[in-house]
C-alpha cells in the first residue's frame, strides 16, 4: 500500500526527521489561506501516489500570495498517469545547496534489508540505478543488530566527504546528521511496517543542516493486520473500485485492455493463462484469482466484477482443482448465469478435485467445456472475437 | 532416492486442531506420509484425525522422534511457529500459512542462519515425493512416481506442470512460496535435484518478480549435469501491479519476464510457452 507524501510526512516528524514547514490542503481557498502563513514564495506540491508528478506538471513554485489560489486550482483536478490530484501540499521555499537520496528496502537476494544512498539525488534512483550502478551506495542492514551509526556514518562521509581531501568539521557534521536521519529511517521502517522508504531528494540547506524535500512509503500489505490505522490512511480514489470490491471479496482481480475475461484459481496458473491468451493472439482482460477456497458465491461475485468491463467478450474458466473444489466453481457458475442474464460465451476447465462432478453439473448449460488449458484459450479467443 | 522428504520423514502438524491443519493432516496421512502428532499451544493430550495433539514443538519432538513440521496457523502467529521449529532442531520446517510479513521473515531466516532447519515457504503448497511422502497440500491425484523434479514458485501452475510430467513421474514437486523474502531459493531445490541420482531432468517454474530466476539461471549454467526445462509465468502482467502473489511484482523495470527468459537461455536452459509443450520437449531429452 502506498501513502501520499504528505503522510509519510507526518510519519516523518513524528521521528523526528526535519521536514520543511508545509500543510495540506484539499481545494485552492484552502491553499490560498494557508500560504501567506508560510511566507512566499511557497511550492504546491500534487498529492498523487505515482512517480513522475514533477515532469507532468503537477509541482510549481509560486511567487506571489494572490497567484497562489490559480495555480492550485490548475493542480487540483489534474490527471497524472491516470490518477486524479484531490489535494495539494503547500510548502515553504527552502534554500538548496545539494540534493541526495537515502532509502531503504528489503533485498530479496540477500533476504536482509539494505541501505541505499546516492549523491545523485533528485532524479529517479530506478535511472540512477540502470544508468550509472555504481553511484548507488549500499549498506546491508543486520536485522539482528540493526542499522549501525559507523555504517550509516560512513555512508555521510562518502556523501559529503571529497575524496581529494582530508575531511572538515563541516563534512563530519553532515555526515553524522546524516547518520541520524538514516537511523530514523530505519526506525520507522521496522515500525510502520514498510517494504520502502525513501527522501528523494534529501536537501542540504544553506545554513548547513539537511531536511527532507519529499518523503515516499509503501507499506507491506501483509503486515495490515497489525496497522489497523492503515485503513484511514488508504486512498480509495487511487485505486479501481472493482479492484477494491474483489478484495473485499476475497478475489485479487486487477483490470486490463483486452477482451478475454479470466477466472483462475492461483496467481501463477492466472498469470501463465493470461501470457497464453495472448500468444494465442488474444487479449486479457484481466488478472482474477478466486484463491484457495471456492464457494459458488466468490464465484458469483468473481463473475459480476469481469462482466462489469464493457470490452469483455468472452470468458474463460481456468481452475485446477486442489482445495478448490471444480464442482463448487460449477454451481457458481450455474447460480452467476441465473442472477445476472450473461450475454457472453464461456468456456470452461475444470480439472482435478471433482472434475467429474463438474462436468454432470454444467452437462446442458451453454458453458463450452474444454479438456486442456490450451485447448480452453485457443476456443476462448476465438468466441471473443478471434486473434488479432 | 529424492529431495527433502522420503520413507524417513516423521511430521507433525503445526494447527492440528484448526479447519486446515485437520483437513491436511488427515490427507498427509492417507496419502503415506508418516504423520507422528500435532502441535497447538494449549490443546495438548486431545486427538486429532487419531494423530496425539502437543503444547509445544519441542514436546512432539521429544515423544515422537519427529524432524519435520508443517504450519497451517495464521500469518501473525507463522513466524513463532517457525521459530519453535528452528529451536527444536528440525530438519525441516514447511510453511504453508500466505500474509506473513518480509520484515518477519527476514528475522526468522537470520534467527535460522547456522542452525539445522531448512525452511521452505511461506505461502507455498509444500513439497511432495510422489509415493513416499507428501508434506503440503497439493491434489495427490496430480502426481506419481518418476524421473523428473520441479521446482516452482506457484501452487496450482505447480500441479498443472507436474501433470504435464507424468508420462515420466517425478522424483520430487517443490512449491518454494510466491513471497518475496522465502527460506528455501531455486539454487536450493536444484544443487538438491542435481545430486539426486533419481531426478534425470528439472522443470523449473518461475515467475515476474525479484532475480531469483536469473541466480538460479547463473548456477544452472555453472553446475547443472542435467537438462533443465525453464517456464516464467507473468509475460502478459503490467508493472507495478502486484500479480496475487506479495513477490510477483515488475518493480523499477526490474523482474520482467524478457529478462528472466534471456537469463534461461543464456544458461543452455529449454524455455517452454506453454504447459502443453513441456511433455513433448522433456521427451527430446530424455
Amino acid at each position: 500500500m502506498k501513502i501520499h507524501e504528505y503522510q509519510a510526512k507526518e510519519i516523518f516528524t513524528a521521528f523526528g526527521i526535519p521536514v520543511p514547514r508545509e500543510r495540506v490542503a484539499a481545494n485552492p481557498a484552502e491553499a490560498a489561506m494557508l500560504a501567506p502563513e508560510l511566507g512566499m514564495p511557497v511550492v504546491i506540491k500534487a498529492q498523487v501516489l505515482v512517480g513522475g508528478r514533477g515532469k507532468a506538471g503537477g509541482v510549481k513554485k509560486v511567487e506571489s500570495a494572490d497567484q497562489v489560489e490559480v495555480v492550485a486550482k490548475n493542480i487540483i483536478g489534474m490527471d497524472i498517469k491516470g490518477l486524479r490530484v484531490n489535494k495539494v501540499l503547500v510548502s515553504e521555499c527552502v534554500d538548496i545547496k545539494g540534493e541526495t537520496y537515502v532509502g531503504i528496502i528489503i533485498d530479496r537476494a540477500t533476504r536482509a534489508p539494505v541501505l541505499m544512498a546516492s549523491a545523485a539525488g533528485g532524479v529517479e534512483i530506478e535511472e540512477v540505478a540502470k544508468a550509472t550502478p555504481e553511484k548507488i551506495l549500499k549498506v546491508a542492514i543486520d536485522p539482528a543488530a540493526g542499522l549501525l551509526s559507523f555504517q550509516a556514518r560512513n555512508v555521510g562521509m562518502a556523501l559529503y566527504g571529497d575524496a581529494h581531501c582530508p575531511t572538515g568539521a563541516a563534512e563530519a557534521k553532515l555526515a553524522r546528521e546524516f547518520a541520524g536521519i538514516a537511523q530514523k529511517l530505519y526506525r520507522i521502517f521496522l515500525a510502520k511496517d514498510c517494504s520502502l522508504i525513501e527522501i528523494n531528494p534529501l536537501v542540504k540547506l544553506g545554513s548547513g543542516s539537511l531536511l527532507a524535500l519529499d518523503a515516499k512509503i509503501n507499506f507491506d500489505d501483509n503486515a495490515d493486520f497489525r496497522h489497523k490505522e492503515w485503513e484511514e490512511m488508504r486512498d480509495l480514489s487511487a485505486e479501481e473500485p472493482t479492484e477494491v470490491e474483489a478484495k473485499a471479496a476475497g478475489l485479487t482481480y486487477i483490470k486490463l485492455a483486452g477482451n478475454v475475461g479470466c477466472v483462475v484459481n492461483g496467481a501463477g496458473l492466472a498469470m501463465a493463462t493470461m501470457d497464453l491468451i495472448k500468444r494465442y493472439g488474444g487479449e486479457p482482460a484481466n488478472f482474477l484469482d478466486v484463491g484457495g477456497s471456492s464457494s459458488p458465491e466468490k464465484m458469483v461475485t468473481a463473475m459480476r466484477i469481469i462482466l462489469s468491463d464493457p470490452n469483455v467478450k468472452a470468458i474463460l474458466i481456468n481452475i485446477f482443482g486442489g482445495i478448490t473444489r471444480c464442482d463448487d466453481i460449477a454451481n457458481g457458475l450455474l447460480a452467476a448465469q441465473k442472477m445476472a442474464d450473461i450475454k457472453v460465451p464461456l468456456v470452461a476447465r475444470l480439472t482435478g478435485t471433482n472434475a467429474e462432478k463438474a462436468r454432470e453439473i454444467l452437462k446442458g448449460s451453454p458453458v463450452t467445456s474444454a479438456e486442456t488449458m490450451g485447448d480452453a484459450v485457443k476456443k476462448a479467443v476465438a468466441l471473443a472475437g478471434g486473434a488479432k | 532416492m529424492s529431495i527433502f522428504v522420503d520413507k524417513n520423514t516423521r511430521l507433525i502438524v503445526q494447527g492440528i486442531t484448526g479447519r486446515d491443519g485437520a483437513f491436511h493432516a488427515k490427507a498427509m496421512k492417507e496419502y503415506g506420509t508418516n504423520v507422528v502428532g500435532g502441535v497447538t499451544p494449549g490443546k495438548g493430550g486431545q486427538q486429532v484425525e487419531g494423530l496425539p495433539v502437543f503444547d509445544s514443538v519441542e514436546d512432539a519432538v521429544e515423544k515422537t522422534g519427529a524432524n519435520a513440521s508443517i504450519i497451517f496457523v495464521p500469518a501473525s502467529f507463522a513466524t513463532d511457529a517457525m521459530y519453535e521449529c528452528i529451536a527444536s532442531d528440525l530438519d525441516l520446517v514447511v510453511c504453508i500459512s500466505e500474509g506473513v510479513p518480509t520484515m518477519d521473515m527476514v528475522k526468522v531466516l537470520d534467527y535460522a542462519k547456522g542452525r539445522k532447519t531448512r525452511v521452505l515457504g511461506p505461502n507455498c503448497p509444500g513439497v511432495i515425493s510422489p509415493g513416499k511422502a507428501k508434506v503440503g497440500i497439493m491434489p495427490a491425484a496430480s502426481f506419481k512416481p518418476g524421473c523428473v523434479g520441479v521446482v516452482s514458485r506457484s501452487g496450482t501452475l505447480t500441479y498443472e506442470v507436474a501433470s504435464q510430467t507424468s508420462e515420466f513421474g517425478q522424483s520430487t514437486v517443490v512449491g518454494i512460496g510466491g513471497d518475496p523474502v522465502i527460506g528455501t531459493n531455486f539454487i536450493d531445490c536444484l544443487e538438491r535435484f542435481n545430486a539426486d541420482p533419481e531426478t534425470k531432468a528439472i522443470v523449473l517454474v518461475g515467475e515476474i518478480g525479484g532475480t531469483d530466476e536469473e541466480r538460479a539461471a547463473e548456477w544452472v549454467k555453472a553446475n547443472c549435469r542435467k537438462p533443465v526445462l525453464g517456464f516464467i509465468a507473468g509475460q502478459t502482467a503490467p508493472p507495478g501491479k502486484r500479480m496475487g502473489h506479495a513477490g510477483a511484482i515488475i518493480s523499477g523495470g526490474s523482474g520482467t519476464a524478457p529478462e528472466k527468459v534471456k537469463a534461461f537461455e543464456a544458461a543452455g536452459i529449454t524455455v517452454v510457452y506453454e504447459p502443453d509443450e513441456i511433455g513433448p520437449k522433456l521427451r527430446a531429452k530424455l
